[in-house]
């Protein structure tokens, strides 16, 4: 990994990005299989894992694999998801920030509201679909709780899994939105004016306290 | 049975006491239902335990068990005294107006003769008044107090309604409501069956319970009447043919006995059984006797049975004693038996007293097993754990087993409880190397004949006699068999009241044992099975199971005995007139020159009802009896007993006659006697008995019933288990005097404790299917535990009633 | 004929119609269990294990006569003993055969996601078809009688089929067959409860005031139906749900959450393209980077 070019920030280390990117394969393998099972109309996702049976098998063990990355992920990224007292600013003003006018909103940190509060749909939606998911996983646990107790874990979990497709539906197009974050997940940089336009407080931060800027 | 399974259906009451049809005999029980539903029958169980027959009832008590005779004999005092008889049936086909001998006396629980020594009576005050005609004297008005009605009204005013609470344990109102349902059948349109089994016959005075049975039937006028009747539930596929063809030690084929020690002249052998009329214009059946006997004994020595030497009477054992399984272990425990051989038979499992069994089997020097299963007795030797704790290097019996084919593996018939005989054929070849029974005896039968030709012996002459036709003389056919015991003509044979018509030719097959000869003409095998392969070809293979009047009288199906008459006594169905008591239920009647109907009637066809005989044809006064005169062993009325291990110190009845305790008339063992255990020691009433999942000692080699029933249990009841702390489906021990079995406890609500006496007695149940062989999960022999004393009079043991003590294990 | 017609109305899984042109005019097919007649025997699962070649562990006793001690893929039928004292103090011995109810509004096969795995028949009998099973058991969630069990050997779930092989070539059920008392029985739904009715009489005569059909409708009636001597207490019998119903949750989970959820999906991502093409990326230019600039030199 060569050093950020000059007029650059490294907003994700290599680290983070794989990270991030198992978590997001993992989805996405969770959501087709989890999908194929939820609803007839998609069952022929299950050939893409070999067959119902398959994906019955595979999709709790893919749902630990994210889980398990996520966790790693979530741990990285914890301590900058904090609301603050800004941020209930930028959400009252976000249909400017929805209009790309962002002149008028507060300043924003390393994430914005909007961010944050996906990571915690995130966060709640995992929780309660590992929660359930292990009630529900028939082969080795689900025998063990009440039958009503399955049923009720069962729509919690196809209600979080619609809650938390919906929020990555809305990560996705935040990323395609805002120009410049992909590649931020990418090839781990933006540019220094993508940093002052949607994360001010985060590059003034960043000039505080680092190293005069590079050359 | 008198009755048979589908009749059930015609009941109006069905009284289940001494047996759980439902759980013994599910398939036969479907009859019950269809009473219940299509003759708004009233089901009544009388049982130790809430049973699967109880499940179903209208009407469930719970008795004591071995106290049957306390109910049912309070009952009859309760049908005397309320009237509730059917006196035209009573008056005329009982014994009701007959006198008593005036020596006859019963004084405390004993009948008049008894030898304390012997254990036996004199019964020779047991009769009744014999006028110098040569006939009873009777008293139609039935005021004299030597009739029958009066001294059977006697006999039974002690047993009380407060006297079977105190004795069964049965609640008072629950007995009088039981009652009343019964005595509503005593009307002639009413009628009610007993269903019973081996909860009558397993105590020291089950025969005598049966008989109780028997004789509240008779009061109620239910003997010989569509859904009526004393019908024993035989338990095993084909123990009532075991019975037909004389298989106990004592008897011969077809009901006749063998000669006792002191009966060594034919003329005396013969002149004790064949019946004289008692009463006037009596058919009195056994009359017979020696048609049945010299017929008989044509079919198994041929030609060389003959007049000049009675027939072969001579090569008949006579016999100084009953040789019944008790006796024969007896004596086998006492090392007085060399060699036996246990064809179908599982004695190590099936008799009383598991240890005195492997202490017996080890004196034998050989044991031959003839059975399809590897049974426990064709292992005794082998040490299985707790379950058979034997030391294999101190036993030397030699051991043969001989596989043999099932029934499904064979041709042959099979007599059901309702006296049907079916033929059935073979529907798989045998496994490996078994052999059917009939190839396996004749196989030794050959050998041993051969060895008498060649070597002498000292009395070789029966056996190198013996009739021996078969084409194959190493293998008999089923067919052959049967055959021969329907019976063939020897001669041409003429119908003696018209001596130019010949009825058949030499060779042909009998049609009806009326054709039968004293004179050597005829021979037969079993002289009811008479009828059963005529001429006309195999009457037990027919399939034809229309009922033409609707009352389950499918007379083309099979063919039962005697004469395939349905439902015996029928003749007593009808009034003195002829007319059918219950013209909704027709089942014969005197059409003004003949008998007929639905059945073959039980009667001479074209005798006028006016002359008087009487409807019980077989007996030598053409009535029921209520009196018994010589036939039983403890007495002409039954009287209640205490089974030999009871948890009383004294019979109510009869409080202060020690002897009057058990059976006085019940032979026991001195050994036997020393292994019963007392109430101190052993406070719990133990009773075995079958389940519906599994038959006998065989089914658990069955992987499907194994699923069914997979591990021994004892059944406790929810009081009893409270008091010792025992928890449903743990582990508990259950002691007898003569061993300890544990196994998992099933604590139920259906056994309850009862108050005998004042005092609580618990009852624990004890099914008997496990053991040391199989695939079921191995346990205990359940005659482990089991006393060895038998009835009085049939010799089966007291598997009932007997006292245990119940631990935590 | 209908009774025969394995004709399937209804798989799991799908979202259209079955074929529907063959209707059963004579009649759709129901066993009826008479618990009043019925002994607790075990014909009935002797004779289901040999028609359909299962044979169970030779378990234990674990104090009761249930035996094997529940419902497995192994045992399709079995009969649960309940004793209750009633009100009158006398004993009932109250034995049931339990086994799939072919609902008419199976909840298994509600909740099946696998297509074609569980189907009913033009005549009523719901049936698995385990070579289209996943093994998710959520048939076992759906079923509000607690029938459906998974094998451990193949993950498969497996139940009773009523015998349809039988009942497609003009037999009854072997269980039907085999009871020796007559209380199972087995025809149109109609003659049994015709006969139902009888039976019913003929136990309010007896003193069970209560007695009656159960046929619950939350379930939209039953192919297999009970009479019972308290049917104003069906949970008596060993636990039989005294009104069963597929469970909201599953009603949720497998009716309204379907399109609902779909449509949230599609709705998000619709609004994101919308917003896309409507107002467009938000970009960083040059005049960005200039102030970024501006900025950092300022800190600097």
């Amino acid at each position: 990994m060569s050093e950020p070019k000059r007029g650059e920030i490294e907003r994700y280390a290599p680290a983070t990005r794989i990270n991030h990117w198992i978590v997001a394969i993992a989805f996405v393998l969770v959501a087709l299989s989890g999908l194929a099972l939820f609803h007839p109309a998609l069952f022929w996702l299950t050939s893409l894992f070999g067959g119902g049976a398959w994906t019955r098998i595979l999709h709790p063990f893919l749902a630990l694999v994210m889980i398990i990355a996520f966790v790693l992920l979530a741990a990285k990224v914890w301590a900058d998801n904090f609301m603050r007292e800004d941020d209930w600013t930028w959400l009252e003003r976000f249909r400017e920030v929805a209009r790309n006018r962002e002149e008028n909103v507060p300043e924003v940190g390393r994430y914005n509201a909007g961010q944050k509060l996906v990571f915690w749909l995130i966060v709640i939606c995992l929780v309660l679909l590992l929660l359930t998911g292990i009630v529900m996983w028939r082969a080795y646990f689900t025998a063990y709780f009440p039958i009503e107790f399955v049923r009720f874990a069962s729509v919690v979990h196809a209600i979080s899994a619609v809650v938390l497709i919906c929020g990555i539906v809305v990560h996705i197009y935040a990323a395609i939105w805002v120009k410049g974050s992909i590649r931020a997940m990418t090839r781990g940089t933006v540019t220094q004016g993508w940093a002052f336009k949607h994360h001010r407080a985060w590059l003034r931060a960043l000039n505080r306290t680092a190293a005069p800027p590079r050359k | 049975m008198t009755n048979h399974w589908v009749d059930i259906k015609n009941a109006d009451v069905v009284l289940i006491m001494g047996g759980n049809a439902a759980e013994a005999h599910p398939c036969g029980f479907k009859w019950v239902t269809e009473a219940k539903a299509h003759n708004k029958a009233q089901l009544i169980v009388v049982d130790p335990r809430f049973t699967r027959s109880a499940s179903v009832a209208d009407v469930y008590a719970p008795i004591r068990t071995g106290t049957d005779i306390v109910f049912l004999g309070g009952l009859i005092n309760y049908l005397l005294t309320n009237d509730k008889i059917q006196h035209e049936y009573v008056r005329n086909y009982t014994d009701f107006t007959f006198l008593v001998k005036e020596d006859f006396a019963f004084t405390e629980g004993i009948y008049s003769g008894y030898n304390a020594d012997k254990r036996s009576y004199d019964k020779s005050s047991w009769n009744y008044d014999i006028g110098p005609d040569g006939y009873v004297r009777t008293d139609p008005t039935l005021a004299d107090p030597r009739t029958v009605y009066q001294q059977l009204k006697l006999h039974y005013s002690r047993y009380t309604p407060e006297m079977v609470e105190r004795v069964c344990g049965t609640p008072k109102d629950k007995v009088l409501h039981i009652w009343d349902l019964i005595a509503s059948t005593a009307t002639p349109t009413r009628a009610m069956t007993i269903m019973y089994a081996l909860g009558w016959t397993q105590h020291s005075i089950g025969s005598q319970m049966i008989r109780t049975g028997a004789m509240v039937q008779l009061l109620l006028g239910n003997i010989g009447v569509p859904g009526g009747g004393m019908n024993a539930l035989r338990g095993h596929s084909n123990i009532q043919g075991l019975t037909d063809l004389g298989l106990m030690s004592d008897l011969l084929p077809g009901y006749m006995s063998l000669p006792k020690e002191a009966e060594q002249d034919y003329d005396k052998y013969i002149a004790t059984r064949a019946l004289k009329p008692l009463r006037p214009n009596q058919l009195s059946y056994w009359q017979n006797y020696q048609k049945f006997f010299v017929s008989f004994m044509k079919a198994w020595w041929g030609d060389a049975a003959t007049a000049e030497n009675h027939w072969a009477f001579d090569y008949l054992p006579k016999l100084d004693k009953p040789y019944d399984m008790l006796q024969t272990f007896e004596l086998m425990s006492q090392g007085k038996v060399n060699g036996y051989i246990c064809q179908g038979f599982n004695p190590l499992a099936a008799a009383p007293n598991k240890a005195k069994m492997d202490g017996a089997l080890a004196k034998l020097k050989f044991l031959v097993i003839m059975d399809p299963l590897a049974t426990e007795t064709s292992e005794f030797w082998r040490n299985a754990g707790p379950h058979n704790d034997v030391d294999p290097a101190k036993i030397q019996t030699e051991v043969f087993r001989l596989p043999t084919t099932c029934f499904a593996e064979e041709d042959g018939s099979l007599v059901n409880s309702g006296r049907w005989l079916q033929w059935h054929w073979k529907g798989a070849p045998p496994p490996g190397e078994a052999k059917s029974d009939l190839e396996i005896m004749a196989g030794l039968y050959v050998r041993l004949r051969k060895m008498y030709q060649t070597d002498g012996g000292a009395f070789p002459d029966p056996i190198v006699n013996l009739s021996w036709p078969y084409a194959n003389p190493a293998s008999p056919s089923a067919e052959e068999l049967a055959k021969e015991y329907n019976g063939k003509a020897l001669k041409d044979l003429f119908d003696p009241k018209d001596p130019t018509k010949l009825i058949h030719k030499a060779g042909e097959q009998l049609s009806a044992f009326a054709e039968l000869r004293d004179d050597g003409s005829t021979s037969n095998g079993c002289w009811i099975f008479c009828g059963s392969w005529t001429q006309a070809g195999n009457q037990m293979a027919r399939r034809d199971n229309s009922d033409p009047t609707g009352i389950g009288q499918t007379v083309n199906w099979a063919w039962a005995w005697p004469a395939n008459r349905r439902i015996m006594y029928n003749r007593a169905s009808c009034d003195p007139a002829g007319k059918p008591f219950n013209p909704a239920r027709k089942l014969i009647a005197w059409s003004g020159t003949a008998w007929t109907g639905a059945d073959v009637p039980d009667f001479k066809v074209d005798e006028d009802p006016s002359g008087g005989m009487g409807p019980f044809i077989m007996t030598a006064d053409g009535v029921g009896h209520f009196f018994a005169r010589a036939g039983m062993a403890e007495g002409p009325f039954p009287e209640h007993y205490e089974p030999f291990e009871t948890p009383l110190a004294n019979n109510p009845l009869n409080p202060s006659q020690p002897q009057a305790l058990n059976n006085p008339a019940a032979r026991v063992f001195k050994d036997d006697r020393e292994a019963f255990g007392k109430a101190s020691e052993f406070p719990h009433v133990a009773t075995t008995y079958r389940l519906t999942e599994h038959f006998h000692y065989w089914t658990k080699h069955s992987r499907l019933n194994a699923i069914l029933q997979p591990e021994q249990f004892v059944e406790i009841g929810a009081a009893l288990a409270d008091e010792l702390g025992i928890a449903n489906g743990s582990k508990v021990k259950v002691s007898s005097n003569r061993a300890s079995i544990t196994a998992v406890a099933m604590v139920t609500k259906r056994i309850k404790p009862l108050t005998i006496e004042g005092k609580p007695v618990h009852t624990v149940g004890i099914p008997i299917h496990w053991g040391f062989t199989g695939v079921a999960k191995p346990g205990f022999l359940a005659n482990s535990l089991t006393p060895a004393v038998g009835d009085g009079n049939s010799q089966t043991p007291e598997f009932k009633s007997f006292l245990v003590k119940v631990e935590k294990a | 004929m209908a009774l025969q017609s394995l004709d399937i109305v209804r798989r799991s899984a799908t979202t259209l119609p079955e074929p529907q042109a063959r209707g059963a005019h004579t009649g759709e097919v129901a066993k009826l269990i008479d618990v009043t007649k019925c002994i607790g025997c075990k014909a009935c699962q002797v004779a289901c294990m040999e028609w359909n070649d299962l044979r169970d562990e030779i378990g234990t006793c674990t104090g009761h006569y249930d035996n094997p001690a529940d419902l497995s893929d192994q045992t399709w039928t079995l009969m649960r003993f309940a004793e209750y004292e009633n009100p009158k103090g006398d004993l009932e011995w109250l034995i049931r055969k339990d086994g799939c109810m072919h609902c008419a509004d199976p909840g298994c096969l509600k909740a099946c996601p696998a297509p074609g795995a569980i189907v009913q028949y033009a005549n009523g009998i719901v049936d698995f078809h385990e070579e289209n099973c996943i093994g998710c058991g959520y048939c076992i969630t759906g079923c509000p009688f607690n029938i459906p069990r998974i094998s451990k050997k193949d993950r498969k779930a497996y139940k009773c089929t009523l015998c349809s092989d039988r009942v497609s070539v003009g037999l009854e059920p072997a269980c039907v067959k085999t009871c020796p008392t007559g209380a199972i029985v087995f025809g149109t739904k109609d003659d049994m409860k015709q006969h139902a009715a009888e039976r019913i009489e003929d136990l309010r005569s007896r003193g069970f005031e209560h007695a009656g059909l159960y046929d619950p409708a939350g379930v939209g009636g039953t192919h297999v139906m009970y009479v019972l001597h308290h049917a104003d207490q069906p949970h008596l019998y060993s636990a039989l749900p005294d009104k069963p119903a597929i469970s909201a949750a599953v009603g949720l989970w497998k009716g309204a959450a379907k399109p609902l959820a779909l449509l949230a999906i599609l709705a998000t991502a619709l609004a994101g393209f919308l917003h896309y093409i409507g107002i467009g990326p938000n970009e960083t230019d040059e005049r960005d980077e200039e102030k970024a600039r501006r900025e950092l030199e300022k800190t600097s």
